[in-house]
């Protein structure tokens, strides 16, 4: 086991590497134009080009370069943004109680509303149950997020409140700490409009291995045991039906801590990913590739974490 | 006899003739692990020195029970794996560990005939194209000729050659492997590898299937090494028998002094369990009762590696690998692997070994 | 008793009747495709999706002639009669079918031409993902050992990267266009194809018929076209068909956050975005654009669905199982 895990985090530690590699070569050696430029924002004078590039070793050769910048990445300095010269890994830190609300709660509405659906569609195939199952999961795998939310602010945020009924917010985000209450009502539209999509992949996923688990020899035996139908499905079923699903779990919520992009655009709320649009459209450099190496950092630790308890959920992986 | 073959080449190999010279074959598969460099940790000894000589026109049974290097022995043959050590010769050339190119022509001489009628041919393709593949890789016939070709072989086999665009979903087993036996035949080779040609078949088709090869032989003279683990088919097909265990021949004689004069207690063994059709004899004759299981082939028993569950073993059986002579006044062909082999009429189901076996039995769980 | 009529469907037998037939046609074997599209076209939920999208392909191919009979061009403002006198957009009406937008255009020309981005990149990239997925999957499956360990990994690192992110910070680097949503789009999904072609031909190699194949001395390439990719055709059409409504959102997500085709080009996830300002006044501005993405991706996910129960049959056996 120490073994597996110490050859997870060292190719995690390699997949890190790469895509520092690839994020330096993407903006010092392929972006077209002079990257210096990149530094200084829109508009720069020649004497701010000059600046930058002494400040950020730019008149040096290439190899040199990127090694000075693994340098800073290992000292945990993602560097400072121009736009506000704050420095990249606060900002990170500062937005990510808010993306990681929204990752967290939309987890457990995908969770809650997938698996039961995707349960209820396995144990009784061909049903109509299993038909709107299915219409539930390929409508909802239809909705990306920016539609689903741009739905839920016209008819639960703007009608309702064209009838006096200010339930939802439209927009910003309250943190937990100072006020629960406020943070749930501030995040509960985006949580729905986020999870859409995933519950609906998980339901479908559900369904498939549950119903292939079904098919196993060892369940044949627990129902030729005179097992229950109930104790059959969820003591013995649904075990193994959900490793897929653990495996999903991890590396989507991984994914959306670095940022969901879409729907914190949509809901208007201050997390990683609408900070990213920002630098984008402002071309912010620091900030756009501190953010991506930030959500890489994120997708590694929890495909290291989703290894794990694969091996630990399914006996059959062999810890080679 | 000199015949000029369909292929337009010489057939010059004498009725007799050693066709396959293999010498001192060995092949291990190596077990990796590691997290960044794999180094090997073992070695699967499939294979461990085997010497076997093949003639042409003849069929060699290749007996043993599963996981005793039989199949890997064919592959090597047939060029499949690369050898670890040894040598093969065919029809005079060295053919042991030859590049993909050099050994290309050896590969229309070198036929196999797979055990899986289902697994060894290719669901997606018609049998017309899966039959004449060998015309094509080797740019024998194409077209119009090709097609005449193989409707031909398909008629030789049994096959309707209005079949030739059927997929081979849309036959019968028995049926599959003569499809496998026509691509097997399509390049008029001089020897076929027949890989348990039979065993995945009903009983009432192995019959069917063991007289097509039989009819083959003698129309186009090929010469055959057959492995199965059925001994009543080997001694039905095959002229010459070599018994193996463990990657190493344990037995090797013509047909019938194997069967009647066993002198390897392995052979003993094997032949003990094969049911006799006269209940008066088999009630008289002794079974020979095995103790343990096979070792695992990645850590075989020094000396004799029969040694663990031979009745007859003793000091030296551990000590030293015994050679592959003739016992007795045995004829020169008929040789063993034994030092203490068995005689004519003794019965080895009451003898106790002299060695104390436990200690080489597998542990439970040590292969795992 | 189903196992047994699953089990027919899988080995690909004729159907029992001979007479039915002529007798040229029993001799030919039917291809594996051609019983899975016998299946499908008793699938009628297929049938309609197949029919749906040929719609949509139609209507981005002569989208000038629907536009032209429709009277509206996608870019045309009109002002005058677009915008209501407070200057927000038409609902919609006789002349406007599907009302316009906050410039005055129509939405409806400017969905026939958005069907066009969107069906081209998403067949584009699919393809493009899918040449690249295949070659890769195959080389490492195929070949096993260091060469797949390097390729898997390689594969792994791509999966790993922050896509949507990374995908973002591409596009501003280069320069939003149409040729770039392709690539991007492909360069995130070839290894997802990657990954599924390479556990196929993991367990395709193990067969006997690649080394029978291999004793006839058949080269590799050969055996990886004649006996290893054949028997890939029939989830890689699934996988392709599920992938283009995957290429369809996330070029419309591009479009959405302005990284997408270039405006004033019409495509369903520009029209979104330009939607966000008057929306609320106007929802057929939104629900339009929303509607026509809804509809192209559910016909291609429902259409996915019926070929996956089409072309593998083992999935019917473990329903029959039951």
């Amino acid at each position: 086991m120490g073994r597996f895990i110490a050859r997870r985090l060292l190719f995690g530690v390699v997949v890190l590497f790469v895509i520092s590699l690839a994020v330096f070569v993407l903006f010092f050696v392929v972006a077209p134009g002079d990257p210096a430029a990149n530094f200084v924002g829109k508009s720069p004078t020649p004497e701010q080009i000059q600046q930058a590039k002494v400040r950020y070793g730019l008149d040096k050769p290439v190899p040199e370069q990127y090694l000075q910048y693994v340098g800073r990445l290992l000292h945990g300095d993602l560097g400072y943004s121009f736009r506000n010269a704050e420095p990249v890994r606060k900002t990170l830190l500062d937005r990510l109680p808010a993306t990681a609300s929204l990752a967290g709660g939309a987890a457990v509405v995908w969770l809650l509303m997938g698996i039961p659906i995707g349960i209820l569609a396995a144990t009784k195939p061909r049903s109509i149950r299993d038909r709107l199952a299915t219409v539930f999961a390929l409508g909802g795998l239809s909705i990306p997020p920016f539609v689903a939310g741009l739905l839920l602010l016209y008819f639960l945020y703007y009608r309702l409140s064209l009838n006096g009924l200010d339930i939802f917010p439209a927009s910003g985000y309250v943190p937990l700490t100072q006020n629960p209450f406020e943070w749930a009502r501030h995040l509960i539209l985006p949580w729905f409009a986020l999870a859409l999509v995933t519950a609906a992949s998980y339901s479908r996923i559900t369904r498939g291995s549950l119903l292939e688990v079904l098919g196993e020899d060892y369940i044949r035996t627990a129902r030729a045991k005179g097992l229950s139908e109930r104790r059959v499905i969820y003591r013995h079923g649904l075990r193994s039906a959900l490793t897929p699903v653990v495996t999903l779990l991890g590396i989507d919520v991984g994914t959306l801590l670095g940022g969901a992009i879409v729907t914190e655009v949509v809901f208007g709320l201050q997390g990683i990913g609408q900070n990213a649009i920002v630098a984008v459209s402002t071309g912010d450099l620091p900030v756009i590739f501190g953010t991506v190496l930030f959500a890489a950092f994120f997708i590694v630790i929890a495909n290291i974490l989703v290894d794990i308890a694969y091996a630990v959920l399914d006996s059959r992986v062999r810890l080679a | 006899m000199t015949a000029v073959d369909h292929a337009g080449r010489t057939v010059h190999t004498q009725q007799g003739e050693v066709l396959l010279r293999v010498d001192n074959a060995v092949k291990h598969f190596p077990i990796k692990q590691g997290i960044v460099f794999q180094k090997e940790v073992a070695r699967v000894h499939a294979v461990d020195g085997v010497d076997l000589e093949v003639r042409s026109g003849e069929t060699l049974g290749l007996v043993g029970e599963t996981g005793c290097g039989k199949s890997t022995l064919a592959r090597l043959v047939a060029g499949l794996y690369p050898m670890t050590s040894g040598s093969i010769e065919f029809d005079g050339q060295d053919i042991s560990n030859l590049s993909r190119k050099a050994m290309r022509p050896f590969r229309r001489d070198i036929q196999m005939i797979f055990q899986d009628p289902y697994g060894s041919l290719n669901p997606r393709r018609r049998v017309g194209s899966i039959i004449g593949d060998p015309f094509d890789i080797h740019n024998v016939a194409s077209g119009a000729d090709r097609k005449k070709r193989v409707q031909e072989l398909m008629e030789v086999v049994g096959l309707n050659p209005e079949h030739y665009n059927r997929f081979p979903a849309e036959f019968s087993g028995g049926q599959r492997q003569r499809i496998g036996v026509a691509r097997a035949l399509a390049l008029r080779p001089k020897l076929i590898i027949c890989d348990e040609p039979v065993s995945a078949l009903d009983v009432s088709i192995q019959a069917q299937v063991i007289n097509l090869l039989d009819d083959l032989q003698k129309e186009f003279g090929l010469t055959y090494i057959f492995i199965a683990h059925d001994l009543s088919v080997v001694r039905h097909v095959s002229d010459r028998v070599a018994v193996m265990y463990l990657g190493k021949i344990e037995e090797i004689a013509d047909v019938d002094d194997l069967y009647d004069k066993p002198r390897h207690p392995y052979t003993n063994a094997l032949l003990s369990a094969v049911p006799v059709p006269d209940p008066d004899r088999a009630d008289t004759r002794e079974r020979i009762i095995l103790r343990g299981d096979v070792p695992s082939p990645v850590n075989p028993p020094d000396g004799c590696p029969f040694h663990p569950r031979c009745p007859k073993a003793q000091t030296i059986c551990v000590d030293e690998m015994p050679p592959l002579v003739p016992a007795f006044d045995d004829p020169a062909s008929h040789r063993k692997a034994c030092h203490f082999p068995v005689a004519d009429g003794e019965d080895i189901s009451t003898s106790t070994p002299s060695i104390d076996q436990t200690s080489t039995e597998p542990k439970v769980g040590s292969t795992g | 008793m189903t196992i047994i009529a699953a089990d027919e469907l899988a080995e690909g037998r004729p159907p029992a009747s001979p007479d039915s037939q002529p007798p040229a046609q029993r001799i030919e074997g039917r291809t594996p495709l051609q019983l899975a599209w016998a299946r499908l076209r008793r699938d009628k939920v297929s049938i309609f999706c197949l029919f749906v999208i040929v719609l949509l392909v139609l209507s981005a191919v002569f989208a000038p002639v629907l536009t032209g009979w429709i009277g509206h061009g996608p870019n045309e403002q009109y002002r005058d009669i677009g915008l209501s006198p407070e200057g927000l957009p038409q609902a919609p009406n006789g002349t406007f079918w599907l009302g316009t937008d906050d410039l005055g255009r129509d939405i409806l020309s400017r969905i026939i031409y958005g069907t066009r981005v969107s069906l081209l990149v998403g067949v584009l990239a699919t393809a493009l993902a899918v040449l690249v997925g295949l070659a890769v999957g195959t080389t490492s499956g195929y070949y096993g050992g260091k060469v797949d360990t390097f390729l898997s990994r390689t594969m792994d690192v791509f999966l790993s990267f922050p896509f949507l992110l990374f995908a973002i910070s591409l596009v501003s680097v280069f320069q939003p266009s149409l040729k770039i949503s392709i690539f991007v789009i492909a360069f995130f999904t070839w290894s997802n194809v990657g990954r599924i072609v390479r556990g196929q031909v993991l367990s395709i190699r193990e067969k006997e018929y690649i080394e029978a194949a291999r004793s006839l001395g058949a080269g590799d390439f050969r055996i990886m076209t004649v006996d290893v990719i054949p028997n890939l055709v029939a989830p890689l059409i699934v996988y392709s068909t599920l992938l283009i409504p995957t290429a369809i959102v996330f070029e419309a997500t591009l479009s959405f956050l302005g990284l997408g085709v270039v405006p004033p080009t019409p495509t369903w996830g520009n029209m979104i975005s330009e939607s966000l300002s008057t929306y609320l006044q106007a929802p057929w501005f939104v629900f339009f654009p929303s509607l026509a993405l809804f509809i192209a991706t559910l016909a291609f996910n429902l259409l996915g669905d019926g070929l996956r129960d089409a072309l593998d049959p083992r999935a019917a056996r473990v329903l029959a199982r039951k």
